[in-house]
């Protein structure tokens, strides 16, 4: 300090110079404050903190996460197909059909009294003398997985017939929204059923996919296939004429860089937090669809169960045995509001703008 | 502004036109004639009956014979039934509308109600409560919903009888039916409002001195309806195909359960018919809130 004073020249009364003795040097610790303490975040990063502030979303994420688990681990752990009727010591029991959560039917008492362990029943079994957990977890895996494909399939389709309208522009954007214009318009639910029922009598129902998944899924994906992406066009589009605009994509198309390069690298990178958002707000959707449809009876293909086809089912025994409409009822619930929180928790992390 | 309707009036029809053409070739592509059915008729009689019902002659031109007949309001003949399908469709129609009506307008005037109190309480317990509601009911699927109305009222507290389509037990569907538009009506109204009780406006009024009331229902509540009227055509749709969930759960005898019905029969000349009558109302009520909405609000400058 006193180096710095003796050092410096005389000072000129009518100078505007700042009097370093009116200064102290900053300490350590202060001087700590002005050091970086993170390395810049990536966009992806800072919305993933974002989204693990937000308790909602952290539980709807837990939620999937321990559906997800149910739907590996029970079919592992339990004795039980979903199915497969359940015999004791090889011999069919009359008395195992609808059983209470946790009830043994008579055989099965009378084995548990000669010593032998039964794996406990924890939904009670069906009509038929099913294991109902096997199969509300097996439902669970058919609703999600119909969930999760058809939104991929929205979302391939949407992504690449928005970006082409909306990149493309002009006489070719107009004519390509008039036709999302007019897909928007038809009644899905309609088409779905009426697919359903057309591709039931016309499929061949020896061809695999049809085998495995039943002629029922088949329509409900053509249907997503055909309908179902165009609000994501829509939204992709959008995003893409707004994108499109900036110097970068300028620069890049004079040096040369082709139409479906720039989508890729430039464009697509720029919308992902849309794509991503609408994605996860599509899978609630198409399993709400699959479970309406399932419900009516023209869902998955019995013996294969779908949460939908199991409350469906559930309706006759009513009045007698009410739980095995709410266990898959409660789950579809469940489900559905986990992944609308979760695309809700996606969209303020990622993109407030959307918020409507 | 009459270029815009021209122009929405336009692509309602070309809606309704496709939909009637994927309908009617979709249903022939199905196998089988109705014809094939239970007796083997003599080639000669089957040829006099195609002949009878145009069915001899290529496909574009029964197609356009059936849309001629369809705008005369000739749906032909339910092959389960025998009867008229129009006469079952109107008959149909009168139940469902009664339903999907009540449950429009109490949607409606719930939902925007609900909004108004979320937003006027901001973040405190009304407002918690009703999000609560709202988040929950927006991810019950109509049909588990209707299932535990049935399942609590009419079997465990028995205060409703359960196959019972009269007047009375009209009640379960209407709520049953109107659950989802309702917490949807809700968040849209909660919003606007939100968004309209910010602008300038507001604050201009409330300086002038109107009281609190006038500022409410005469600035901010006028501004925030515009998008639920745009919501209504949707809401509509939502609603009549949850109606044929509902329908059947609480067996109204309505286009609903008619529709699902004639699916399990495979009547398909009824399956068409529902099929096209359904979309055009889905259609033209599209139409409706989208012409209600330029007309409410003047600054959509209708360039579209």
């Amino acid at each position: 300090m006193s180096e710095l004073t003796e050092n410096m020249p005389k000072k000129n009364p009518l100078s505007l110079q700042i009097d370093p003795k009116r200064f102290e040097p900053a300490s350590e610790d202060e001087k700590a404050q002005q050091d970086v303490m993170h390395a810049s975040t990536s966009f992806f990063r800072d919305g993933m903190r974002k989204l693990m502030k937000n308790p909602l979303a952290v539980a709807s994420i837990i939620t999937i996460v321990v559906i997800i688990l149910m739907i590996l681990i029970v079919p592992k752990v339990v004795p039980y197909g979903y199915d497969e009727i359940i015999r004791v010591n090889g011999s069919r029991d009359k008395t195992v059909t609808n059983l209470a959560p946790f009830q043994y039917s008579e055989k099965e008492q009378a084995a548990i009294a000669a010593g032998e362990t039964i794996f406990p029943h924890i939904m009670g079994t069906d009509s038929l003398g099913r294991d109902y957990f096997v199969r509300v977890v097996e439902g669970a895996k058919v609703s999600l997985s119909v969930g999760l494909f058809a939104s991929i399939l929205v979302l391939i389709i949407g992504v690449i017939y928005g970006s082409i309208s909306g990149y493309k522009g002009g006489r070719v954007d107009l004519i390509m929204m008039r036709i999302v214009d007019i897909i928007y318009s038809l009644p899905d639910v309609l088409i779905i059923i009426l697919l359903s029922v057309v591709l039931n009598q016309t499929l061949d129902p020896n061809n695999p996919i049809v085998k495995a998944l039943g002629t029922n899924m088949v329509a409900i994906f053509v249907v997503f296939g055909l309908l179902y992406w165009v609000s994501m066009a829509r939204l992709v589009r959008g995003e893409i004429l707004q994108i499109k605009n900036n110097e970068y994509i300028l620069a890049a198309q004079a040096m040369g860089g082709k139409s479906g390069h720039i989508i890729r690298t430039h464009i697509i990178p720029n919308c992902i937090s849309v794509i991503i958002i609408t994605t996860a707000l599509q899978i609630p959707s198409a399993i709400f669809t699959e479970s309406f449809l399932s419900f009516m009876g023209m869902g998955v293909q019995a013996p294969m169960p779908s949460l939908g086809s199991l409350a469906n089912s559930a309706r006759q025994g009513l009045q007698s045995y009410p739980w095995q409409l709410i266990f898959p009822a409660v789950l579809i619930v469940l489900i559905v509001l986990a992944f609308n929180l979760l695309g809700d928790g996606l969209r303020d992390a990622f993109d407030p703008k959307l918020r409507r | 502004m009459a270029r815009y309707i021209i122009k929405r009036v336009l692509l309602a029809l070309l809606s309704i036109f496709i939909i009637c053409l994927i309908t009617f070739f979709t249903m022939n592509a199905i196998p089988g004639g109705p014809f094939s059915g239970e007796k083997a008729l003599s080639p000669a009689v089957k040829a006099a009956l195609e002949a009878r019902y145009n069915l001899d002659k290529p496909l574009w031109t029964q197609f356009w014979l059936y849309m001629r007949n369809m705008l005369r309001g000739n749906f032909g003949i339910s092959l389960k039934t025998g009867r008229e399908i129009s006469t079952t469709l109107f008959t149909c129609f009168k139940v469902s509308a009664k339903l999907g009506g009540q449950a429009l307008i109490v949607a409606i005037i719930i939902g925007v109600v609900l909004g108004c109190i979320a937003a006027l309480y901001r973040n405190k317990l009304p407002d918690r409560i009703i999000v609560f509601l709202t988040t929950l009911f927006t991810a019950m699927p109509s049909f588990v919903f209707a299932t535990f109305l049935l399942l609590v009222f009419c079997i465990q507290l028995k205060w409703f009888p359960v196959w019972d389509a009269s007047e009375k037990s009209l009640l379960l569907p209407v709520i049953s039916l109107a659950a989802y538009p309702t917490a949807y009506i809700t968040r849209l109204t909660k919003t606007a409002m939100l968004d309209s009780l910010g602008q300038d406006y507001i604050r201009t009024a409330k300086a002038k001195g109107v009281r609190q009331t006038g500022v409410i229902f005469k600035h901010a509540l006028r501004n925030a309806l515009i998008p639920v009227i745009t919501y209504i055509g949707p809401e509509l749709a939502y609603i009549l195909t949850g109606s044929l969930v509902v329908e059947n759960i609480f067996t109204i005898g309505g286009l609903g359960q008619q529709f699902v019905q004639s699916i399990n029969n495979r009547d398909y000349p009824m399956i068409m018919a529902t099929t096209i009558f359904l979309a055009v109302i889905m259609v033209f009520c599209n139409l409706l809130s989208d012409i209600a909405y330029s007309i409410v609000d003047p600054r959509i400058k209708l360039e579209a």
